[in-house]
């Protein structure tokens, strides 16, 4: 295993506020890693400076040994990283089958392995197969996070980006993500996950680290992070709800 | 009866000229949300290319390509020359200030409005100029018993040709579902691929275009040209793309077929002179009663 994407020692700042501040960390390939943070700890910055929307004042990120840092966002996902942004970010206006003819944008000129991809993630999501042709802004929730990963997923990325993919989902949907969470990885694409929901985020992540107001607070392995005791207080409910829930 | 129909056909006709500026303004206001008040002045600029490209047309060159062929290479050197200009004011007036907000971009657009219309005066003077009336064969016809003129005709054919090219793009290619997506999310339809600034490039090659198009079929139709004439014709298209729902492509040219006829059948059932009354009430209701426009309706998004 190499490291396929590195983040080292990045800083960036909305005006005088300092979002996040000299953040290190890697996913090997095939790899699951999540970050896990309260609201506004900058998890999505993170994401959001992967993929090329928001600049770096300092530090770089790599691709295997290729710099991203001045690449801008069309770029970076032609190679190999998208990005399923926080909120779905659903062309609503657009049909389903359109949100994801413009997943595949960066080939757009391959229209036969964008039917096999649409094939694809057809199966992946029955449901979207069936109202190909109605407008996204018309799905449920749930659904509308289903297109968002499709659509994420029609560039055929080595890395997938997921901003908060059970926000304001019932837990069975929220289930059924971590599933399919699982399955694409198991496809071979590694996987930066943000979520809030920790629990599940461990129980799919193979690796995760821990934001705090914009720095890196702890690391390591899924089952190191689930035994930390800091991390179980303020991310697993705490030993009390704990108890209750086991 | 007779008279409505043909007032209606003559609405459409204007109708069309303000669809297709209207067009213009949709895609720069669906993109930037920018207001690009010098749209008005690009049509200007292609009525009086168009009119140079006539006007100096060697007789040679006329007996080869026939009038027709003369005044398509008209149109075609208006549209491509406006096209160039027009990407040189998004470069100069409007790309250095995207990032200070709406405000700035469109009190710049104004200037960049002043800056051409004073520069069209010192180039071609300050007096109307007359569409070399001679050359354009206005030729009447009679189609189902109705009055049309053969130029009428050709106006609305083309400009219904030029809407509908420009819907299916829009509409049904994957560069269009682009421009689509981009006008609703700039930051995600970045994070599909698209280069921002190629839709940009687009909308201000084919907007310019369109506008400089409309310019030398308007001079056409009307013979006479004036360097102030953008602002009448700018201030009509853009009640048209409010009326039809700003930012909406099929609403704007909508919104311009129904403003023109609207207009014409005013003009000829209450009186001529309050024709633009007529507009700006339309525009003035519009705000208050659906400011969304006749298709601007927004699908809510789920959350």
């Amino acid at each position: 295993m190499k490291k396929f994407l590195h983040i080292e020692n990045i800083y960036v700042s909305y005006g005088s506020i300092d979002a996040l501040k000299s953040v290190s960390l890697h996913i090997e390939e095939g790899e699951v890693v999540t970050v896990l943070g309260a609201n506004g700890a900058g998890k999505s910055t993170l994401l959001r400076c992967i993929s090329g929307l928001v600049p770096l004042r300092q530090g770089d990120i790599f691709l295997l040994d290729k710099s991203l840092k001045d690449s801008p966002p069309h770029d970076i996902v032609q190679n190999g990283i998208s990005h399923s942004p926080e909120g779905r970010k659903v062309f609503a206006t657009l049909t389903i089958e359109e949100n994801l003819n413009l997943g595949a944008y960066v080939r757009r000129k391959h229209t036969r392995e964008i039917q096999q991809a649409k094939e694809h993630i057809f199966d992946l999501f029955p449901i979207l197969k069936k109202r190909r042709r109605q407008l996204a802004g018309t799905l449920s929730g749930g659904e509308q996070q289903m297109l968002a990963m499709g659509r994420a997923l029609m560039s055929n990325p080595r890395i997938l980006l997921l901003d908060e993919p059970s926000l304001g989902l019932s837990p069975l949907i929220v289930k059924h993500v971590f599933e399919i969470i699982r399955e694409i990885n198991s496809q071979g694409v590694s996987i930066l996950l943000v979520e809030q929901n920790a629990r599940k985020a461990l129980g799919v992540a193979n690796r995760g680290y821990v934001l705090e107001t914009g720095k890196i607070s702890i690391s390591g392995t899924s089952t190191e992070l689930k035994s930390n005791q800091k991390v179980q207080e303020a991310y697993l409910g705490g030993s009390a709800l704990k108890k209750h829930q086991l | 009866m007779q008279v409505v129909i043909e007032q209606i056909i003559n609405g459409l006709t204007i109708g069309s000229f303000y669809a297709l500026i209207a067009l213009g303004y949709s895609m720069v206001y669906g993109i930037l949300k920018l207001i690009n008040f010098a749209h008005g002045d690009f049509f200007t600029l292609g009525s009086y290319v168009g009119y140079t490209v006539l006007v100096f047309a060697s007789a040679a060159l006329t007996a080869y390509f026939g009038i027709w062929g003369m005044i398509a290479i008209a149109m075609l050197v208006a549209a491509i020359s406006v096209a160039l200009v027009g990407l040189i004011v998004e470069r100069m007036a409007y790309r250095p200030i995207y990032a200070s907000g709406r405000l700035p971009a469109v009190v710049s657009a104004l200037g960049a409005s002043i800056v051409i219309q004073n520069s069209i005066m010192i180039i071609w003077g300050p007096r109307y100029q007359a569409y070399p009336a001679a050359l354009i064969p206005n030729i009447p016809l009679q189609i189902l018993g109705f009055n049309i003129s053969l130029l009428q005709l050709l106006i609305l054919v083309m400009s219904f040709i030029l809407m509908l090219s420009l819907y299916y793009v829009i509409q049904k290619t994957t560069f269009g579902a682009a421009i689509r997506a981009t006008a609703l999310d700039r930051d995600t339809a970045a994070l599909m691929g698209i280069n921002f600034n190629k839709v940009i490039l687009f909308i201000f090659i084919l907007g310019p275009a369109l506008g400089a198009i409309t310019g030398v079929m308007v001079g056409m139709y009307y013979r006479q040209i004036s360097f102030t004439m953008g602002w009448n014709y700018g201030l009509k298209a853009f009640t048209a793309t409010i009326l039809g729902g700003i930012g909406n492509l099929p609403g704007a040219m909508l919104g311009g077929l129904i403003l023109g006829t609207l207009e014409m059948l005013g003009g000829a059932y209450i009186s001529s002179a309050w024709k633009d009354v007529f507009v700006f009430l339309i525009l003035i209701l519009v705000l208050i009663f659906r400011p969304t426009g006749i298709l601007g309706e927004k699908i809510a998004e789920k959350v």
